[in-house]
């Protein structure tokens, strides 16, 4: 059959030759082939002092937007929760009050909204999902470590960003498709990725 | 015996085991840092700078870690194992001439703890002990797989030995000695004019291969590592062992490749000899050349300690029936035909 990739190489069980069989031609050629590894560059990522850039479609934590003048976007419609395979979005919506126009965008907000990060898997359905825009999976945090599963039931406190962007650039911000496919993803970042933080 | 000679022969004892252990110690550094760069990676870099303290952190580690003898062990032997094992490790650097002699406050020091003639066959006595340590060990585990293990240690080790007795046999034809220090002696004299260079890696290059392979058998090395193959026998003779016990027999591996690599520096690549020693000692004196000469004698040393690794993290484990097949049936009659070759050699050339 024809290889695809034209690197498979046909395997025989044919009795080794004199010279296989002395081992060492191989063993000198393989000594120099690891040689030329120990004074190749290294791969390695100083972790905590360097971080790797994450790609453009890289999904991180939640993020609860806001919108050009600091409102928050959600309305609590509800539709996150559904779309979510592994049930992790729990909501309560409430009516916003006069004098809270300043804090909510529209009429109806959430009150409470938690994910419970143990069972989100990441897909970044809910942000597809979002009508307002106002969920994405943007945070470039990890998830961190935690000795007690009720910490990372993130709530509002948590998820809400911490300063809006007046000029209204969100990053990476758009449909999910926008962000896959438009032109500067730097998708499979190598070490240009890199940057001192 | 005069006072003098007591104090510096122990001198030379405490430095010499001094050097041998901290050269251990620096080898499971240094092996994990070059393991590191062969596979692209940094290595330990994190316990002070480079991670030069990175041994330290170990040796702390494993002797902080609870020591734990199993219920049906046998106890005086469970512990009798690793002490073996790090004693004849310990005890093989006392016939390795470091160095030609020191002069000092008018008298000669030899650097050569014991210069007895026949240094040679103390070695093998010695290195042919260390398996008892082993043996031992797994033995008194109770445990099927450090038992294998044992085993493994014990029969490859004793098939190899005989390989490395017959390619060091046709050294000592050649030498006419068994004292290292007279071997080490003749490999200091002039060949084409250049003096320190009639090493007998020139006169026995197949006897060095058979030795390096038996010594990387003894010193149980990948590729022959088996008594501590990890995919077949969790790990080998040492699967009880913990802590600084456990601590013991990793260091008597690398006290074991320190010794074997100043054997083959001493025996094939001409010990402290190095070209032109003869106008060092006409220029600037005996001692300098001496501590020169200790300089190239550790270096040599370091090349071959570096070459162990560079093998290990180059070359894949043997099967257990390809390692006898090599001992047995390659490496002991290539041995004899060395034998003879050597033998014909000094016929043709000396007459």
């Amino acid at each position: 059959m024809q290889s695809l990739s034209n690197r498979s190489k046909q395997v025989s069980q044919k009795e080794m030759t004199f010279m296989e069989s002395i081992y060492l031609p191989a063993i000198f050629s393989g000594m120099m082939i690891t040689l030329r590894h120990f004074f190749s560059k290294t791969v390695t990522i100083r972790y905590p002092e360097i971080k790797k850039k994450f790609t453009v479609n890289y999904r991180g934590l939640h993020v609860l937007k806001k919108d050009e003048e600091g409102k928050e976007r959600c309305t609590a419609c509800g539709l996150c929760a559904l779309s979510c395979p592994a049930e992790a979005i729990t909501m309560e919506a409430a009516e916003r009050k006069k004098g809270e126009e300043g804090i909510y965008k529209e009429e109806k907000y959430a009150a409470r909204y938690e994910i419970n990060m143990l069972r989100c898997i990441f897909c970044g359905l809910c942000e597809e999902a979002c009508p307002k825009e106002a969920i994405f999976l943007t945070s470039e945090e990890l998830t961190p470590s935690m000795t007690n599963r009720g910490e990372l039931i993130y709530g509002k406190d948590k998820l809400v960003e911490k300063q809006h962007h007046p000029n209204g650039k969100i990053r990476g911000g758009g449909p999910l498709e926008q962000r896959l496919y438009h032109g500067d993803a730097t998708y499979g970042s190598t070490f240009e990725g890199i940057s001192n933080s | 015996m005069d006072i003098f000679f007591i104090i510096t022969k122990l001198i030379l004892i405490v430095i010499i085991f001094a050097v041998s252990l901290l050269t251990a110690m620096y080898s499971t550094y240094g092996e994990r840092k070059i393991a590191g760069f062969f596979q692209d990676r940094l290595g330990p870099d994190r316990a002070g700078p480079w991670g030069i303290l990175q041994p330290a952190a170990d040796g702390a580690k494993l002797f902080f870690k609870e020591e734990i003898i199993p219920t049906n062990a046998s106890m005086g032997l469970f512990i009798a194992g690793p002490s073996l094992a790090m004693l004849t490790a310990c005890m093989s650097s006392a016939v390795i001439p470091w160095g030609t002699y020191i002069e000092l406050f008018g008298s000669r020091i030899d650097l050569q703890v014991a210069d007895i003639n026949i240094g040679l066959l103390y070695i093998f006595g010695v290195v042919s002990l260390g398996v008892y340590g082993i043996m031992i060990g797994g033995w008194a585990s109770n445990n099927k797989f450090a038992l294998l293990g044992a085993i493994r240690a014990a029969s490859q080790n004793i098939s190899y030995e005989i390989a490395m007795g017959l390619s060091v046999i046709a050294l000592i034809m050649l030498n006419g000695s068994l004292s290292l220090a007279e071997i080490t002696k003749h490999q200091g004299e002039a060949v084409f004019g250049i003096s320190g260079l009639n090493w007998n890696i020139f006169y026995q290059p197949l006897g060095f291969l058979i030795f390096i392979i038996c010594a990387f058998a003894e010193c149980n090395r990948t590729p022959f590592d088996l008594p501590e193959c990890e995919t077949e026998l969790v790990g080998g003779y040492h699967t009880e062992y913990s802590s600084m016990k456990l601590g013991f027999y990793l260091f008597a591996e690398y006290i074991n490749m320190f010794i074997s690599s100043a054997f083959m520096a001493t025996l094939y690549f001409g010990g402290y000899n190095y070209p032109g020693i003869d106008s060092v000692i006409a220029n600037y004196g005996q001692n300098v050349a001496s501590v020169i000469g200790i300089v190239v004698l550790f270096s040599k040393i370091l090349f071959f300690i570096f070459l162990f690794m560079w093998i290990r993290w180059t070359v894949p484990r043997f099967r257990y029936d390809q390692l006898m097949k090599l001992g047995w049936q390659i490496l002991i009659p290539l041995a004899i035909i060395n034998i003879l070759l050597t033998g014909v050699g000094i016929m043709v050339f000396t007459n």
